[in-house]
């Protein structure tokens, strides 16, 4: 049970084990969530890696891997994008900044219950250490996707990696929701209670309501996740028949009756959809705070900013079975579904053109967070524009399970969000460790990383509207996907050069926060509260003194004040004019 | 300097530019006054917004399980022998007796529990008043209404399992059947739960034998209480649920 242990301006802990391991402070416990999503999404690309040499080179023999065999793909393809989505996208940008930085930008001393936040932190530790220890299973990783379909996933004799590897897998998912669930309450509540004077809920930089509606969405979706997953361990392991009917693997009738794959689908996606407004939206709320800043303007339509964000929240619940389109489900329920895809597309598009109205007669400082912020809005654009086609029932039939699927959600899903993350790490680096990062590299890291992502995905859709399924570990046999062959060459030799360029961004992290030039306090001139303590943040954020707000969040270039930007709790206004 | 009047101009977003006066909102102290003594009215106002909050969740996770039961309920599935979809859905021998007896106890502590949660309260606003010489709150301030809530929910969960081995004496195991898997996978799942809220209240008792401050032991007590009550009412519903819609 959550105690009330609150932080006390005197109480700084002692000893390494305190202060950086089991620490209760919500900037170290932000950090240590960023470390792990760093570790993963090395693993993640590697994989991906691996996916794509296999795809072009499929009989290559590689070294400690020997030769990569279908079903190992389809392991790699299973962990790929389960280590992703849940350790990648779904850490790093709630987790990770949103600890860090919402009490502070609300102007409270830490989280309302810091003892449940770290435990929420190492309960997500050990959800990723099981989900790695399915790798050195016997049998290996599970092959079934990280959608993990019944009854494929609901067999223990369905595949290799269908016995323990599975099982672990579920389990760390199973952790996993539970750490979700605990940072959910946290960050709920705090939010709700433990905002400074004067910072209403409409003075919350869009960063806070990004992280604010995440949550809500991670409370009402991860407990699905967790019954669904508890009910393909029951029929994996006691032989209830949830989601299996009758089967026969392998000329062997199986123990199971009456069960429904549809069932798994429907509470998998009920989740599944909520998950990835889970990953985009504190994206959407830092290209908002850093676009505003570094356009030197407020940003445009701020009300409908929020508004927006909550109806993406909403209508997200609303839209699973466009996942499910082929699944023989009523045309009726397809419709219902196609509708309220499309009518998500409103409050996305109100976003966009919110960013580019910031922007318009801004002063626009190109510095390296506002190119990853622009880069953001890009990438969204471009992945989103392919939903509309996915959302009509019709036009799915022949592009789903075809490559134009991942090409819609690793640009919209996958990059954009990622680079809602290094827009995040290039803003707050300053803050965070008190040194600048290099601005030289990271201009060559975002351009290569932007032309190398589209050189990745934007080809994808073709190759998806030519036919070329997905989740295929082999197309060099297949006659009529022969003249693709070229193109799936480019791009896997394009995914080698953009993960490469991802070293570029690791260097100049860890190499300016030792050696990096120092920061200011304010260094990009931004109003928000994070911006007034001192860098790195004390230990109770802002020393002893409770900020007081008197402004809204972007108060930038406001006419006949002193500077370009007042901060939140500069008590002096414009003067009478 | 000159008062300011606060010119909305619609360029600069909401609340315009102009100083306005700190608007009393946010609860943000960080559970302390000003003058560096714990808030334990403000803690006591957050702990139940974090309970009722993390209470949603617990929720979504039996409408998920609920919303399973209802469509596995109607399915049809393929009779091999006849090569037709039939309903295969036994409703299963419940020992409502015994299920009634395990309701009623958890009702029971249901009534215990928030005794005590007054109990505590009254405490808590008298502790002040305990410093005056010959002041006492009197022996029905230690009656132990905690102790009785953890011995009725242990009693609870062992006549859970006495149902359990009922339902195995009448042939309905957990695989036996789609109903069955239901009946315990709902019933299991409650009683996790609960099992949590026991910890929860042992812990609570376990604060008065570690001396914490009574303002401090009051919260935890009200919270697990709170969170027994919904467990009580999460029974009543599930109870129901298999009940009527076998």
């Amino acid at each position: 049970m959550a105690t009330t242990a609150t932080v006390h301006a005197h109480a700084a802990p002692q000893g390494f084990i305190r202060k950086y391991i089991f620490s209760l402070d919500h900037k170290v416990i932000g950090l240590q969530y960023y470390f792990l999503a760093l570790v993963a999404v090395f693993v993640g690309m590697a994989l991906s890696l691996l996916m794509r040499i296999h795809m072009i080179w499929p009989t290559a023999v590689l070294p400690l891997l020997g030769d990569i065999k279908p079903e190992t793909y389809l392991q790699l393809m299973t962990m790929h994008g389960t280590i992703m989505v849940f350790f990648v996208l779904t850490t790093a940008p709630q987790s990770g900044f949103g600890n860090y930085f919402l009490p502070i930008q609300i102007g409270a001393p830490d989280m309302a219950f810091p003892v449940l936040n770290m435990l929420s932190f190492w309960t997500t530790f050990v959800a990723f250490v099981v989900m790695l220890a399915a790798f050195f299973m016997v049998g290996g990783a599970p092959l079934h996707g990280w959608t993990g379909y019944a009854p494929l996933s609901a067999l223990t004799n369905s595949g290799p990696g269908e016995q323990l590897g599975a099982d672990l897998w579920i389990t760390s998912i199973a952790i996993f929701c539970i750490a979700s669930l605990m940072g959910a309450l946290n960050f709920i509540t705090t939010l709700l209670d433990l905002r400074a004077k004067g910072m209403t809920m409409f003075r919350m930089p869009l960063t806070c309501w990004a992280w604010f509606i995440t949550a809500i969405l991670g409370l009402l979706a991860f407990g699905v996740l967790l019954s669904a997953g508890i009910l393909l361990l029951l029929d994996r392991n006691l032989g209830t028949s949830f989601y299996v009917p009758l089967v026969v693997v392998n000329g062997q009738v199986m123990a199971h009756k009456g069960g429904s794959p549809l069932l798994w689908q429907h509470l998998f996606w009920f989740f599944g959809h909520p998950e990835v407004y889970i990953a985009i939206l504190p994206g959407m709320g830092v290209a908002s705070q850093v676009i505003s800043t570094f356009s030197r303007k407020p940003i445009f339509g701020y009300k409908a900013m929020v508004y927006a964000i909550m109806a993406i929240g909403f209508l997200g619940f609303m839209v699973w079975g466009h996942h499910m389109f082929m699944s023989g489900m009523s045309p009726y329920s397809a419709f219902a579904f196609s509708i309220m895809t499309m009518a998500i597309g409103v409050p996305s598009a109100i976003k966009t053109f919110n960013w580019l109205g910031t922007m318009w007669g801004g002063r626009i400082r190109l510095q390296t967070p506002m190119l990853y912020a622009i880069g953001f809005v890009s990438l969204f654009v471009s992945g989103g524009l392919s939903g509309p086609f996915l959302a009509q029932p019709v036009l799915d039939i022949p592009l789903h399970d075809t490559a134009f699927v991942p090409a819609h959600f690793h640009l919209i899903m996958g990059v954009a969000a990622i680079f809602g993350i290094f827009a995040g790490t290039a803003y707050w680096f300053p803050k965070m460790f008190g040194r600048m990062m290099n601005e030289t590299l990271g201009k060559i890291h975002f351009f290569i990383t932007l032309a190398g992502t589209y050189a990745i995905f934007m080809p994808m859709h073709y190759l998806g509207l030519a036919g070329q399924p997905r989740r295929y570990s082999q197309f060099t046999e297949v006659a009529y996907l022969h003249h693709l062959i070229p193109l799936n060459t480019f791009i896997t030799y394009a995914a080698f050069v953009t993960v490469a360029a991802q070293l570029i961004f690791v260097i100049n992290f860890f190499w300016s926060m030792f050696k990096g030039p120092k920061a200011s306090d304010n260094p990009w001139e931004a109003t928000t509260l994070e911006w007034t303590t001192a860098t790195p943040p004390p230990h109770d954020n802002f020393g002893g003194h409770t900020p007081v707000v008197y402004h809204g969040p972007y108060e930038y270039s406001v006419p006949g004040a002193a500077k370009d930007y007042i901060m939140q709790n500069d008590p002096v206004g414009v003067p009478a004019h | 300097m000159a008062p300011t009047i606060p010119v909305k101009d619609p360029e600069l977003g909401y609340g315009g530019g102009g100083a306005h006066p700190p608007i009393t909102d946010g609860g943000g102290d960080g559970g302390e006054r000003d003058n560096g003594s714990p808030d334990y009215g403000g803690r006591l106002r957050r702990t139940r917004l974090g309970l009722l909050i993390g209470l949603a969740s617990i929720t979504m996770v039996f409408v998920a399980l609920t919303s399973a039961y209802v469509v596995r309920r109607g399915l049809p599935s393929l009779d091999e022998k006849t090569s037709t979809y039939v309903r295969d859905w036994i409703p299963v021998n419940l020992p409502t007796g015994l299920l009634l007896v395990n309701t009623f106890l958890l009702l029971l502590s249901s009534v215990t529990a928030e005794l005590a949660r007054r109990q505590v309260a009254r405490q808590a606003a008298l502790a002040p008043v305990q410093s005056i010489p010959g002041v006492s709150i009197g022996p029905e301030g230690r009656f132990p209404w905690l102790g009785i809530t953890i011995v009725l929910g242990l009693g609870f969960l062992a006549g859970q399992w006495m149902a359990w081995q009922s339902l195995g004496d009448r042939g309905f195991y957990v695989a036996t059947n789609p109903s069955s898997s239901f009946v315990y996978l709902l019933t299991a799942a409650h009683a996790v739960h609960l099992m949590g809220g026991i910890l929860a209240l042992l812990y609570a008792g376990m604060t008065s034998l570690l001396k914490r401050p009574i303002e401090a032991r009051r919260i935890v007590v009200d919270i697990a209480v709170w969170y027994w009550h919904f467990m009580a009412l999460l029974w009543i519903y599930i109870f129901v649920l298999l009940e009527f819609m076998r």
